[in-house]
């Protein structure tokens, strides 16, 4: 064969490789029916094609580089190897790395080179999974859109006028593209959901402390989660366990047992319960969303899941305690950035960032602490006693994760008011600590991607993995992928 | 404090505690975009929490403690602690003075 033939032999065999689930891919490279280099090989060439306009990632490995560690897999695969050995994987950029620099999206550390890895890392790592890239967000995880990124603006792999959502947009367009079978997001206060709902796919907010925060950049730190975005909850649960556990390194993380949470999966849902929050669904939330999510709790009931009203009123106060504790935590997280031992100086915080590190600054100084930090502090008891009810009585709570599909840039950038609010479904599950699945339930007539979201209760992901995965088994919106996004 | 705006003054107090470096123009934009940021969140006050006990974590983990011993896997090298700053000298971090002669 002649190269060019050859080059379309290779792609007619191999095209889409990454659209298979990770348990899939791994089958395959256990059977040595396809190789880890191809599956690298696969990622690159996808990047290649969409990222001078997607602007999915700042930073991607030499591919020489990632080749060479796939070869490594390839030779070092046993019949007892994990899953992830082989397989290529992104991070959002608020991970520290050893061997790829570390920006958290801001000019602050355009060149920090970490002397250390995160702990999420050192565990991949050790699967054998091979990291290609550290994706965009907004910088420091200060915003809903990832237009607050100091390097080149994530576009939405579905329409490239609008935002992939945020914070974690890149890791989010990344999945959405198949660059890899699985990233790994961080979400403070929506940051892996939203945009996964933006971009089509399923992620997953882990319960406070399931996996370790050690080398996760800070935002908020009583806050901040480590958790998996992939195609599907049975991905995510993968990826999960291989990630979560306790970790000498981080005091907060749970020394709770780590489940086998993609075991066990049925396609029934037959004693299952899920609430559903009245209030979630009133006005401020776009009808065809509303529709979706309404929809999708048809298909619950038909699984065989029993789904009744509630009464969450507490809604509208979720934003200011949020408002309240994440600026005042980054306030003092983000005073470390001096410029003196590592980084650059304070001049290059974004305005985003500014804006709320001076309100956590001003919600935490001498006189106004019991105004506002210590009456968030207390207000989040009084949410975590009204989670706490419900979820005593329901495996899980059905809520949207956003109020409004994808919006056109701009329409976040210059309004606090209206950032804030993207995240209203999203928040309160940080303040209360538990788990949530965000994952697809449609398009709009525009053809924009719609999500939903599945709250449950402490250490709950199983359930949560269980419920999302039977619902994708009756439904396809998870295989969709975007169209005519290649250049 | 209800409702009201924040003034030039608190801005710039404000950004002198959280050492934030602005300028005037940026202080007035700062003035509406904090100042509806507190005005919203200030919506909290409507919130009953008397007698409520405050929440800062919700772990329910407690002195969690671990061997007070040295890892040296963990530690440095001089080397790898200054290869990310700007201003070293004789393997040191350069820092600007705090305690300055008085004119």
């Amino acid at each position: 064969m002649d190269s060019l033939s050859s080059m379309l032999y290779w792609r007619q065999v191999n095209k889409n490789l990454l659209d298979l689930s990770i348990l899939e891919l791994a089958k395959r490279l256990q059977d040595k029916s396809i190789t880890s280099v191809e599956l690298v090989d696969e990622s690159y060439e996808r990047m290649e094609a969409s990222e001078s306009v997607i602007h999915a990632a700042i930073t991607i490995r030499d591919k020489k580089e990632a080749l060479a560690l796939a070869k490594k897999a390839d030779e070092t695969r046993t019949a007892h190897s994990s899953p992830l050995h082989g397989m290529p994987y992104v991070v959002k950029d608020g991970y520290v790395t050893k061997d790829l620099r570390t920006t958290a999206a801001s000019k602050v550390l355009d060149t920090f080179m970490s002397p250390y890895n995160a702990t999420v890392i050192e565990k991949l790592e050790a699967k054998g999974a091979i990291l290609i890239g550290k994706m965009n967000m907004d910088a420091w995880g200060h915003g809903a859109s990832t237009e607050n990124t100091d390097y080149p603006v994530t576009k939405n792999p579905w329409d490239i006028t609008r935002s992939a959502g945020g914070s974690g947009g890149g890791p989010a367009a990344a999945i959405a593209l198949r660059y890899v079978p699985f990233a790994i997001g961080e979400d403070t206060g929506g940051s892996i959901r939203l945009p996964a709902a933006w971009c089509g796919i399923t992620s997953l907010k882990v319960t406070y402390g399931r996996v370790s925060r050690y080398g996760a950049i800070a935002y908020a730190s009583s806050l901040d989660t480590v958790g998996p975005t992939a195609k599907t909850a049975e991905d995510c649960a993968v990826v999960l366990e291989a990630i979560a556990g306790v970790d000498p390194k981080d005091a907060t993380s749970s020394p709770h047992a780590v489940d086998d949470y993609a075991n066990g999966m049925t396609k029934s849902l037959t004693g299952k319960r899920i609430a559903f929050p009245t209030e979630y669904y009133k006005e401020g939330l776009d009808t065809e969303i509303k529709a979706a999510i309404f929809k999708a709790r048809e298909q619950f009931v038909s699984l065989g899941a029993v789904v009744e009203d509630v009464s969450m009123p507490l809604l509208e106060f979720g934003v200011p305690v949020y408002y309240i504790l994440a600026p005042s935590e980054t306030s003092s997280n983000l005073g470390r950035y001096d410029g003196v031992r590592y980084g650059n100086g304070r001049e290059l915080f974004t305005k985003e960032t500014s804006r709320r590190v001076m309100t956590g600054t001003y919600a935490l100084s001498s006189g106004y602490y019991d105004a506002y930090y210590k009456k968030a502090q207390k207000a989040r008891t009084v949410f975590i006693k009204n989670y706490a009810s419900i979820l005593s009585k329901y495996d899980a709570i059905l809520a949207p994760v956003t109020t409004v599909p994808a919006t056109k840039f701009g329409a976040l950038l210059e309004d606090p008011v209206a950032n804030m609010m993207m995240d209203v479904y999203n928040v309160t599950v940080n303040i209360v600590g538990v788990p949530s699945l965000a994952l697809p339930c449609g398009f709009t007539k525009d053809g924009l991607p719609m999500g939903m979201q599945l709250i449950g209760n402490m250490h709950g992901e199983k359930t949560l993995i269980s419920l999302g995965s039977a619902y994708q088994s009756a439904t396809d919106w998870h295989t969709k992928t975007p169209q005519g996004v290649t250049i | 404090m209800k409702g009201s705006l924040l003034s030039i003054d608190d801005i710039k107090k404000i950004a002198k505690l959280a050492n934030i470096p602005i300028s005037e123009k940026q202080s007035e934009e700062l003035i509406k975009q904090v100042g509806v940021t507190v005005a919203y969140v200030s919506k909290l006050q409507e919130l009953p929490t008397d007698g409520v006990i405050e929440t800062s974590q919700v772990t329910g983990l407690e002195n969690v403690m671990r061997e007070d011993v040295v890892d040296e896997s963990r530690m440095f090298s001089q080397v790898e602690a200054l290869k990310n700053a700007t201003h070293t000298h004789n393997g040191f971090f350069v820092v600007d003075a705090v305690l300055e002669a008085s004119e």
